[in-house]
Parts: structure tokens; sequence; C-alpha cells
């Protein structure tokens, strides 16, 4: 197994990106628009922070959702940027013109997560690498054939001639990940954008493939954003790692610090969620319950609180979290209990809409008080329940109301910077 | 050269049973109107407006003899060579109308399905508005425009055909590039810097081009009864511009009734094996071509016989 090469200590910033907001417009249906009504918008990436330095290798890591895909795109002026800048070597990509917008990706490229799916099925290999010469104005089919036979001699597929009339569909998922690779570097950039560039490949070609991409950068000077869910290979792979979490990057370090000290819940379990080759170990990790929200209508507070084993009681309690518990009750109820309850709690919809007070009932309002207590004794280490400031009678129900929650921003605590309420400025 | 072959003769050698046979009579019958249509001059005993040979007159209305196989109509044309003239208009009109079709359809469907937005949404409803006529009435008021503009010609009547068969090539390109330009391979052509211009002549065209070969075939065949149709109706191609079989079937419509039945026959074969040739080339194609419907040649493994066991049973 090769090493990481050790860090580079460079000050010089190749990227900065700057406060960045991608928000993408939900289509509502076509009446609502022709009334004028806004279907919402998923925020993808929502103020993000994050400074690339030359020779460093940056990783982005979090689940499907998170918004590392959108925020790799975004570094390309792939997607359209809502607010904030991204700052490549003193311009800003979103605010180039189309010419200015060509130069910049050869200097930044990207490799994708499907090497099945990024390369043309009509193209043959000389033509798809050269491809990215040609657009960048390389007209002497000699240059470029010359090039062409370069890059794919350095990502290792040799014989070049045997490759070079090769289509895709002739070429193994390893191949084209190369051949893609290939593509990146031809035109020289400084940084490559790598989206996933291992989770679609057998086991024992991912190895290679990172060995490769640390020699690429060793060669060819390159500074990676490596994009992937994968913690253990970016423990393997990256200087630093920002963990996101539905748009925001919730805690940001050097690997090591976050692998011997991890603060934020989220990166805790998710670094508990690493596969552990020892067959003695068994399976209980506490991972985080539930899916990642809807990223249309995130959580109040903390993005993660639904889904936190240590919240508090100000990380943004609301109305939807007091819906999903009473519903995971009744998954442990029988059907009798269950149409019992349902009744007396009456129509849950309209807690879908986020707020700190929750009514529910539509019963005795002690009936239903006893029910929400019945509830609390069964689990009572229930994170939600601290967050609940108080609950009141009213008519034929009860109100609950929950403390108002805290947004955290990123905070330096020990040697990185989390965005937790556990983590205040002062701690470590 | 040999791969050039191998490539032409694929549909062939990949299909089996029912398309193989549709696809190769198709090609069968086709073929031999296109060497009438290209051959015409040489293979027509006569001109297809000519009444005279040598100063002595056609009979009128003759029975088919030796000198006249097909015999002759009212205007004394040989109906023999008037029929093979009339594949050359046949085949010119059709590849005509193709070509336009292919020209303005396909990249009209690509812009269209590439950038969206409306107007998009205003070519889409133009089309849709257009395929939800009666195509035949759509080409009579065409060809009743058009000839008035170009004269009763070849180009006025294949534009007319242009203008009812645009829509499905216009659908078929836009519908597969709006699917298509979500692919990876087409972000990964704007990471490289590509303009919209490259992304669409090198990363999509090559894509989505390749059920417009099956339409055009079956196209060819409807295209042929409109045609004879716009003939029978008087419209179009008249009788001294060119032979046209429909305008002559509608010229023997009076000759049926006193039993003149060589003038109304021949033509209307014509017709029939074009359109039967050219609609079993397109379905054997689409059997070949389309990955739902095709069913694939599987060639026999042989093994090579054991040589150890052989000779030990000797």
């Amino acid at each position: 197994m090769p090493t990481k090469p050790e860090s580079v200590t460079g000050n010089d910033t190749v990227i900065d990106v700057r406060d960045l907001s991608v928000h993408f417009g939900l289509r509502g249906s076509t009446l609502a628009r022709l009334f004028g009504r806004d279907a919402g918008t998923v925020k993808a990436v929502d103020g993000v922070d994050l400074a690339l330095r030359r020779g460093e290798v940056v990783g982005l890591v979090g689940e499907s959702g998170s918004g590392k895909s959108t925020l790799g795109r975004a570094l390309l002026g792939l997607v359209p940027i809502t607010s904030g800048n991204v700052v490549f070597e003193g311009r800003d990509v979103g605010r180039m013109g189309r010419r200015e917008l060509r130069e910049v990706r050869s200097d930044i490229a990207m490799v994708f997560q499907d090497p099945n799916a990024a390369l043309n099925p009509a193209m043959t290999v000389e033509v798809a690498v050269g491809d990215a010469l040609r657009v960048q104005g390389v007209t002497s089919e000699t240059e470029r054939r010359e090039r062409v036979v370069d890059a794919l001699e350095r990502v290792g597929l040799s014989p070049v001639e045997l490759f070079l009339a090769k289509y895709p569909r002739d070429l193994s998922g390893g191949q084209k990940q190369r051949v893609v690779m290939a593509r990146a570097i031809i035109n020289s950039p400084t940084v490559l954008v790598a989206d996933e560039p291992i989770s679609m490949l057998d086991m024992s070609v991912r190895a290679k493939i990172l060995q490769l991409m640390l020699d690429l950068k060793r060669d060819l000077d390159l500074s990676y954003v490596y994009i992937t869910h994968d913690l253990a290979s970016a423990k393997f792979f990256c200087d630093r790692i920002a963990i996101m979490y539905l748009g925001r990057i919730v805690e940001i370090g050097d690997t090591e610090e976050i692998f011997a000290h991890p603060r934020h819940p989220y990166t805790r379990a998710l670094l508990k969620a690493i596969p552990d080759p020892d067959p003695a170990r068994s399976v209980p990790r506490d991972l985080p319950r539930g899916e990642i929200p809807d990223a249309a209508s995130p959580p109040l507070g903390c993005a993660f609180h639904p889904r936190c084993p240590v919240a508090t009681a100000t990380c943004g309690w609301e109305s939807r979290d007091l819906r999903s518990l009473l519903e995971e009750h009744w998954t442990r109820r029988d059907a009798e209990t269950y149409e019992r309850e349902r009744a007396l709690v009456g129509d849950l919809d309209h807690l879908d809409t986020p707020a700190t007070t929750a009514r529910i009932g539509s019963g005795p309002p002690d009936q239903v008080r006893a029910l929400l207590e019945r509830i609390r004794a069964e689990n009572p280490d229930e994170p939600l329940w601290q967050g609940v400031s108080e609950i009141t009678e009213d008519g034929s129900g009860v109100v609950v109301r929950f403390h108002e929650g805290e947004d955290p921003d990123l905070r330096p605590a020990g040697g990185a910077e989390v965005a937790c309420v556990l983590y205040g400025d002062d701690q470590g | 050269m040999r791969g050039v072959l191998k490539l032409l003769a694929k549909p062939f050698t990949d299909t089996v049973g029912l398309a193989r046979w549709m696809l190769v009579i198709g090609v069968v019958i086709t073929a031999a109107f296109i060497v009438c249509a290209v051959f015409a001059p040489w293979l027509a005993p006569y001109g297809f407006a000519q009444s005279a040979v040598d100063g002595t007159r056609f009979p009128k209305a003759g029975a088919p003899s030796g000198e006249h196989w097909f015999g002759t109509d009212r205007l004394f044309f040989d109906v023999l060579s008037r029929v093979i003239w009339g594949a050359r208009t046949a085949i010119e009109v059709v590849i005509l109308s193709i070509l336009f079709c292919v020209v303005i359809g396909v990249p009209l469907g690509l812009v269209s399905g590439y950038f969206g937005g409306w107007p998009d949404r205003i070519l889409v409803l133009v089309m849709d508005a257009i395929f939800a006529f009666p195509s035949f009435l759509l080409a009579i008021v065409f060809s009743f425009l058009l000839t008035g503009l170009f004269g009763g010609s070849v180009l006025a009547v294949a534009l007319s055909l242009t203008a009812i068969y645009i829509p499905q090539y216009f659908r078929v390109v836009r519908n597969t590039t709006v699917s298509a330009k979500e692919a990876t391979y087409v972000e990964a052509a704007r990471a490289i810097g590509a303009s919209d211009g490259v992304i669409m002549r090198r990363y999509l065209f090559g894509n989505v081009v390749q059920s417009v070969p099956v339409l055009a075939t079956l196209n060819a065949a409807d295209a042929i009864l409109t045609l004879a149709g716009l003939g029978f109706l008087g419209l179009g191609i008249q009788s001294t511009d060119a032979a046209e079989w429909g305008h002559d079937l509608n010229r023997a419509l009076a000759d049926a009734g006193a039993g003149i039945w060589w003038t109304g026959l021949y033509p209307g074969l014509a017709i029939v094996l074009l359109v039967t040739g050219l609609t079993l080339v397109g379905e054997g194609l689409n059997e070949t071509l389309n990955p739902t419907l095709r069913r694939r040649r599987l060639l026999p493994v042989v093994m090579p016989a054991r040589e150890s066991t052989t000779e030990e049973a000797r």
C-alpha cells in the first residue's frame, strides 16, 4: 500500500471559495408556475468557505445529497452560482465570460464518477482525449496526436497504439477511468476536481487509480479536490478533509486531526460507518438514524439535529421532529393501539410546516398529554424531549412548544473547525 | 474496402429468420426500381412523352403487343416506357424530400432539444400542429401553394412532402437530444471547455441520428403513396413534364369501363411493388437496428474435436 506524500505547507491559495451558495429552483406544476407561485429552492450549497492551497489534496466528504458534487462543479463554473465567489488565481469564476471560462476549464479539470458515462460512445480514445486540446484551440492534428500519446502513456495505458483507435465500449472500467484522466491532464491543469473517481470501479482497480492520481500529482504539480463518500479512501489520499452535510461544511481540518479527534457528531457517525475488516467485531455501531433530510426544506437550527445522538435543547427542535417521533412510536405498536392513538392525536399533516410550536390532538387534552408522557417514559433519553420547553393543554389537544434553535457556524475547536453547538469559541 | 462491405452487410449477417427475408426481399425490389430509375433512358423503349417513332404514330389505346409490351394509352404513349420513367420521378421526389427533411429537421431538432426554453416549446407546438393535420390534406394544400411558386415540377412536390414529414424527424431528434444532453459525457465535454456548438456537433449529433435511417425508409414508402395520390388528383406533376404513376392511373380511370385494363394495371402494380419493397426494407432495418425488437443471430460454436480421445478411440 503506497503511503500518502508529506503535506505541502505552501500558503499559496489556488482556489478560494468565499461564502458560496448554489440554489436550484424547483419546478412546480404548470399551474403553480402560471400563477407565479414559487415551488421553493433546494440549497445544494449554502454558504461554503474553502481554500485550496497549491499542491494540496482537499477531500469533500458527505452522504449523497450533501452538495459535495455541486460544490465541485461550481469550481469549474458548471453550475450557476447564486451568491458568493469562486476565486481562481485572482479571477472570479462566477463572473467569467464564455472565453474566460474556456480558459479556466483548461486549468481546472474534472474527473467524473462513472467512467462508463463520461466518454462519448461515438468517439475513439484518440478523438476523445484529443478533443480536450481541440476545443482549447490546438488545430494541428499531428501535435494533438503527439500530446494524446504522451498523456495516455502518463496514465499508464501502454502500448498506446493499442488504445488509440478503441471505442469506450472496448475498454474496461479502470481503462476508461484512465482515459478520462488522460483527457483531464492533457491541458496541464493546476487543479483536478475528482468527483468520486473510484466509487464505480472494482476494488482491485481502486488502489491503482488512487496511486495513479498520486503519481500525476507529483509529476504534474497538481492540486486536488477529492469528492467522496468514502472516508477510508479520503484518509489515505487527502491532506485536509471537509465534512459536508446538507450543503454546508460541518467540520474541516487536517486529515490526522479529523481521524484522531472527530468532533462533530456527524463526523463521528461517518467514522463509525467505515467497514471494519475485523470479523470478530459485530455491527452494533450507532449509525445516524433515518435519511438525509429534504434539502428543499431543511430542518430548523442545525440541519443534523433530527439524526444526532447527542443533540441538545437548542439544536432546533420543531414540529416535523414530533411527527417522526410519533410515527416511529407507532411502528412498534399493534394495529389496534395504532388506530386508537391515531384517533386521539388526529391529523398530522399540518406538522410538516416547520415551526417551533406544534398543536396536536383531536380528543381530550389530558389523554393526549398522557400519550406523550407514555412515549416519553418509553425512551426518556430521546433527545427531542430536551428541546420541549412546555406542553400546554388547549381546547381539544395540546400545544407543544420547543426551545428556539441555534444554527451553528463553523468555529475553531482544537485543531479543526466545527459547526456544532457543543463546540463554542472557547471550548476545545 | 472489406470493412465497408462488412459494415454494409451487417444488417444482413446480424439477422435471422423473418427479419432477414423481409430485408432481402425489400432490398431486391427497391434495387430493381432504382435500376429502372437510373437507367430509364436505356431501359425504356421510348420516351415518356413520345407518341410516335420515325413519323409513325403509336396506336391509340393499343393492346399489349410485341412492339408495345404493356400496350399504349389514349394519348398514344407507351405504357411500359411510362412505368419505367415513372420510377425515376418517384425516386427523385422521395430522395429530394428525405434530403430536405434530414437537412432541415435534424439540425432543428438538435438545437431545439439542446437549448430548450420557449423557442423549443413553440417549435414543438408548431410541429405537433402539423402532425395533427391529416397529412394528405396538408400535402394537397402545400402542393397547391408550391406549384404556384415553382410550377408543376418535381421540386414543388418534393417540398410539399417535406412539409408533412418534417415533424417526425424533428420529434425523434429533439426527444433523443433532450435525453442525451443530460448524459455525463456532455457535462464532461463542457468541463473541458467545449462550446454549445461543439457539443452539438461532435458529441450529440452522432448519438441522436441513429434512428433517422429507419424513419427515412419507412417515410419513403409513405411518400410514394402520397405522391401517387397527389398525381391522381391532378395536382403536382403533369404528363408532359414527367411520367407519374398516380397521374397515369387517373387517366386510366376512364379506360377501365371500356375494357382497357393495361393502362391502369401496370402503373398501379408499380406503386404497390415499390411501396411494399420500401416498407419491407424499413421494417427489416427496424428489426435489425431496434434493440427491443431485434433477435440476434447466434453463431454456433464448433469446438474442435479432442484429438487425444479420438486417437484413443481408434
